[in-house]
């Protein structure tokens, strides 16, 4: 090749003019194209289809049909139970991951890394098995269910059901963000706001959450989109019941096996609208505020 | 007598520590009890005795084979992706790397239709595949959805991101002083890739084949859709959960479960030896 004919001559084989010389720790132009290609080839194959695969499927009979799947009562009443839950659960994580990243990054105490560990365990237990765990607790043969009958209560097959599982597969998102990014900021400037006699409280809203806003934001964006779009836990506790513990996702299941596709492509295409604004704003989070938000980044 | 915590001027630990271990007893704590508990109570023999009724045992070995291939696909891919978006600039570039994250914020369900969509043989995919295309004039039809071939598609859907997001910060970490003292050497440019680069981001590689792994082997929703789900021959344990307790076999999931968990925790267990190892034997921080 050319470039290592240059790297051959050197810059003192009399040329007259200076010649580019390669740059050593890269790869030749035409190695770097084709990684780019097979990069670009496999996302697009893998990850871009699909998405827009949802779009098309929907809007296959045209406009009318897609916007006649919302009239679905059945449809209306998931989606109302999916802000319902998301309503619930996401504002009970964002407690959880306040707290959370306040003990944690703000004091030095044994088992630590334990209990870091323990806050990421919903990222390697199954959703089926975390639905399970409800189950066995509160189904009507769970350690719990004959209780619960007697007194009249329903957990699984019901709004709890779906808001503990909601919550068992969430909760690590605004904690994974905050916890990273407070441990670098230290403790000095709450000191400080200490030492000029601001109580706790005020230290904390007028200290420490101005300087995690984007961070919180940004875990909060994470937290919301996948409590709306969870379904393999959700679908254990749920029973499935029409317009009564259906949400949006389940609402998907029953019409993709209905054979109702453009409905359930229909319903589909609000999660991944959902799916893509959170994605955007994420995007434009980590481009605007990048070291703001951390560097700690795995999901 | 050793501290429990350094003491400090900031007020809020015992109120936020508290609150913390309630919220986990209550979210995980005392639901994954109830699964060991339950699972003890049956006993060893019990358990092995669902274990190992043909069915059970097809699924466990569905799932955990497909995983382990999808995830060391999702390894090799997800490198060459993760090095071409953190060394080389092209147009489009910010676009690609935030599509990496599309399979996490495509809720599962949505993303198993729409590869089912894809991949049927009636799909864009599927139809260059299937009877009377010039695939099946060649090697005979091949049908990708509905088969064990469908669930690895969806599998490595599903994985990439975590090999790609945990490989970027140790890419752009890496120090170029070291491939550059190999170039000065004169290692070729392949060499260097090898010997240098690919030993240095190892733990990282494996760090993502591992997250990946684990979230296949309890991947449900992008799966179920796509899979066909016949017994024995596509049926995903996950799913084999679902059915045992919808027949109240609770003892059955449990098993599956049980299953399930004991054996995410020893490859990540094993996972994270061969990275202490690793990093033990190259001495470098990550």
């Amino acid at each position: 090749m050319s470039a290592d004919a240059a790297l051959a001559l050197g810059p003192s084989s009399g040329l007259s003019e200076p010649v580019r010389l390669p740059s050593p720790v890269t790869e030749s132009r035409l190695a770097q194209i084709a990684l780019i290609a097979i990069a670009v080839a496999f996302l697009a194959f893998f990850l871009l289809l699909p998405l827009i695969a949802v779009f098309a499927e929907a809007l296959r009979r045209g406009v009318n049909a897609y916007f006649a799947s919302f009239t679905d009562p059945d449809t209306l009443s998931a989606i109302w139970l999916t802000v319902v839950v998301a309503a619930i659960a996401v504002p009970l994580n964002i407690v959880f991951g306040l707290a959370a990243s306040w003990a944690i990054a703000k004091f030095d105490f044994k088992g630590k890394s334990f209990l870091l560990s323990l806050i990421d365990l919903p990222f390697s237990v199954s959703p089926v098995v975390a639905g399970m765990c409800y189950v066995l607790l509160f189904g009507a043969q769970g350690y719990f269910g004959h209780w619960l009958d007697s007194h009249n209560l329903q957990i699984i097959f019901a709004i709890p059901g779906l808001v503990l599982a909601t919550i068992f597969v969430t909760f690590p998102f605004v904690a994974r963000e905050l916890i990273p990014l407070m441990q670098e900021q230290g403790t000095s400037e709450e000191e400080a706001s200490l030492s000029l006699g601001a109580g706790g409280f005020r230290t904390f809203w007028s200290v420490t959450l101005p300087n995690v806003r984007w961070a919180l934001l940004y875990g909060v964006l994470l937290c919301n989109a996948r409590a709306m779009g969870e379904f393999g836990a959700v679908s254990v506790v749920s029973g499935h019941l029409r317009g009564l513990t259906n949400t949006i996702p389940l609402q998907v299941e029953i019409l993709y096996n209905e054979y109702n596709f453009v409905a359930a492509f229909a319903v589909a295409s609000v999660l991944a609208s959902l799916g893509l604004v959170t994605l955007a704003i994420k995007s434009g989070l980590e481009w605007r505020y990048g070291d703001q938000i951390s560097a700690a980044h795995r999901h | 007598m050793p501290q429990f915590r350094v003491p400090s001027a900031i007020p809020g630990f015992g109120l936020t520590y508290g609150f913390v271990w309630l919220y986990l007893a209550i979210v995980i704590l005392i639901p994954l009890g109830a699964v060991v508990l339950f699972a003890s109570s049956l006993g060893p023999v019990k358990l092995y005795a669902l274990l190992t009724r043909s069915d059970t045992f097809a699924a466990l070995r569905l799932s955990f084979g497909l995983s382990l291939i999808a995830a060391a696909v999702n390894a090799v891919f997800g490198l060459i992706v993760a090095w071409v978006l953190t060394r080389y600039s092209f147009p489009g570039r910010r676009l690609l790397d935030a599509a990496v994250d599309l399979p996490f914020a495509l809720p599962t369900a949505v993303a198993g239709i729409a590869l089912t969509a894809i991949y049927a043989p009636n799909g864009w995919i599927g139809s260059l595949f299937a009877q009377g295309s010039v695939w099946a004039s060649w090697f005979g039809p091949l049908k990708i959805a509905y088969t064990p071939l469908g669930i690895f598609v969806a599998l490595v859907f599903i994985g990439l991101p975590f090999v790609v997001r945990t490989l970027q910060p140790v890419l752009s970490d890496l120090d170029k002083e070291l491939e550059e003292a190999s170039a000065t050497l004169g290692a070729k440019r392949s060499v260097t890739l090898f010997k240098v680069v690919l030993p240095t981001v190892f733990p990282a590689l494996l760090t993502g084949f591992a997250l990946a792994f684990a979230r296949a082997v309890g991947e449900y929703g992008s799966v179920i859709f796509i899979a066909g789900n016949i017994p024995g021959v596509s049926e995903i344990a996950p799913l084999l959960i679902i059915t045992r307790l919808e027949q109240f076999d609770y003892a059955g999931a449990t098993a599956i479960a049980t299953a399930m968990l004991v054996l995410s925790f020893f490859i990540l267990l094993l996972v994270n030896l061969t990275e202490a190892w690793s990093r033990k034997r190259l001495g470098h921080v990550r």
